[in-house]
């Protein structure tokens, strides 16, 4: 299995395989085409724990301590544990948080993205074509000579830091504690916070796609820069394995609804759809990677995929707090406001930073 | 042999490394070049590109951490 997970067909099985997955999370209780939202369930976490109190999306999504812990297992297992970091750290928080308040305007990150066109949901087509949109604009500014500089490498136990964080929120999940009157942790009683598969199937799931995505190196952007730069296709092949296999099994459970009204956690805006994935596209290209990749590369000890997840929890909490987040009623108040203060970030980002001598 | 081109690509984010790589091999019809990197992944996208194009890839584990790739053609 490890061998065909390394090999040039492994983001191909790996695709199809978290694809089977995630639609399975759905039909066991996940919200609608959400199988798997690393930016929808960062912000349940970050809701769970009290940083923003929007009582619809509060809940810890084993989900995601499952794939920093499944990638740190499987790092340490194939000696691919590798303690790094010290490469911009503060920009790459603020890309994390900009990204996260772009896909909140969205209403998903890119694996979401995909997985709601699997599902019929065509308004997510404005989202994958502004991901397309943002992974393109951070291209010219990686062909311009951006960089956000050279990681070092760091003591061992350093990497632990983000596993550690993992296995606290798991802790905080099954034996749900409470800090006081009205204080964490939240679990809601309604809304998509309140959807969910079993937790230990989910972190079973976590793990394995974890492990997987490991592996193979699975990245719902590289995918498509690689592609656009390079014309390498390699990454390519799992996200369309991912959607063929996400689509085939919709269809064979029922969930294929095509349309554009009366999706699930999803809004029918398309010039924010477009520009809320536009602004994701860009900042995950800046950072080197998806947001699955970003908790991947965490656990296998990166301290600046470590920062940039932080990052994300953070940007949860100012798109809800701000009310910059949408819902299945439209944008928020703020998230106009928070999406062009994004790109205005980016672009400064992609302009200003980088690498010595260029 | 004094013609080899070293590209130091340690601790660089994706894509970087095969950025560098690609410029670097632009430079060279043929003959060898060395390519260093921290990362099992920047080790795995930089042997796939130069294998594509044509180039042996030998992978050595360095002792302090990382690879180093040995392209030639």
């Amino acid at each position: 299995m490890d061998k065909t997970l390394t090999s040039k067909y492994g983001p191909c099985l790996a695709g199809g395989l978290i694809g089977l997955i995630a639609v399975a999370l759905t039909h066991f209780g996940n919200p609608g085409n959400m199988g798997f939202c690393v930016a929808c369930f960062t912000r349940d976490i970050a809701g769970a724990l009290g940083f923003h109190r929007a009582g619809v999306v509060q809940y810890i999504r084993p989900e995601i301590p499952g794939f920093i812990l499944g990638s740190f297992l499987s790092a340490l297992i194939f000696r691919e544990y590798s303690p790094r970091g010290g490469s911009s750290p503060a920009v790459r928080f603020g890309l994390g948080l900009f990204a996260m308040l772009g896909a909140l305007v969205f209403l998903g990150c890119p694996w979401r993205a995909y997985l709601r066109v699997s599902g019929g949901d065509w308004n997510a087509l404005y989202g994958v074509g502004g991901l397309i949109v943002g992974i393109f604009i951070g291209i010219l500014f990686l062909w311009g000579g951006f960089s956000l500089g050279a990681a070092d490498r760091n003591p061992k136990a350093s990497g632990l830091v983000m596993p550690l964080i993992a296995v606290s929120l798991l802790a905080f999940l099954f034996l749900a504690p409470k800090f006081g009157e009205n204080a964490p942790i939240f679990f809601s009683t309604s809304g998509p916070g309140s959807l969910h598969a079993p937790a230990l199937m989910a972190l079973g799931a976590g793990l394995i796609v974890g492990w997987l995505a490991q592996r193979s190196r699975f990245c719902t952007v590289g995918a498509i820069r690689d592609f656009l730069m390079m014309g390498d296709a390699y990454l390519l092949k799992g996200i369309i394995s991912f959607m063929v296999v996400a689509f085939a099994a919709n269809y064979a459970l029922g969930t294929f609804k095509p349309g554009f009204e009366g999706q699930p956690v999803a809004h029918t805006d398309e010039l924010w759809n477009f520009l809320g994935m536009v602004l994701s596209g860009l900042a995950f290209t800046l950072a080197g990677g998806c947001p699955g990749r970003q908790l991947i590369m965490a656990g296998e000890g990166d301290s600046d995929a470590g920062i940039f997840v932080l990052g994300m929890l953070a940007g949860a909490a100012v798109a809800h707090n701000f009310s910059a987040a949408s819902s299945g009623a439209g944008i928020g108040a703020y998230g106009m406001h928070v999406t062009i203060a994004g790109l205005v970030f980016c672009v400064f980002v992609g302009l200003l930073c980088r690498e010595k001598g260029e | 042999m004094s013609d080899v081109l070293t590209v130091n690509a340690s601790g660089l984010s994706c894509p970087q490394p095969v950025m560098m790589t690609k410029k670097a091999l632009s430079e060279v019809e043929s003959g060898r070049v060395e390519v260093l990197v921290d990362t099992a992944t920047s080790r795995n996208n930089v042997s796939r590109y130069a294998g594509n194009k044509g180039w042996k890839v030998d992978v050595e584990e360095r002792e302090e951490g990382g690879y180093r790739l040995i392209l030639t053609k």
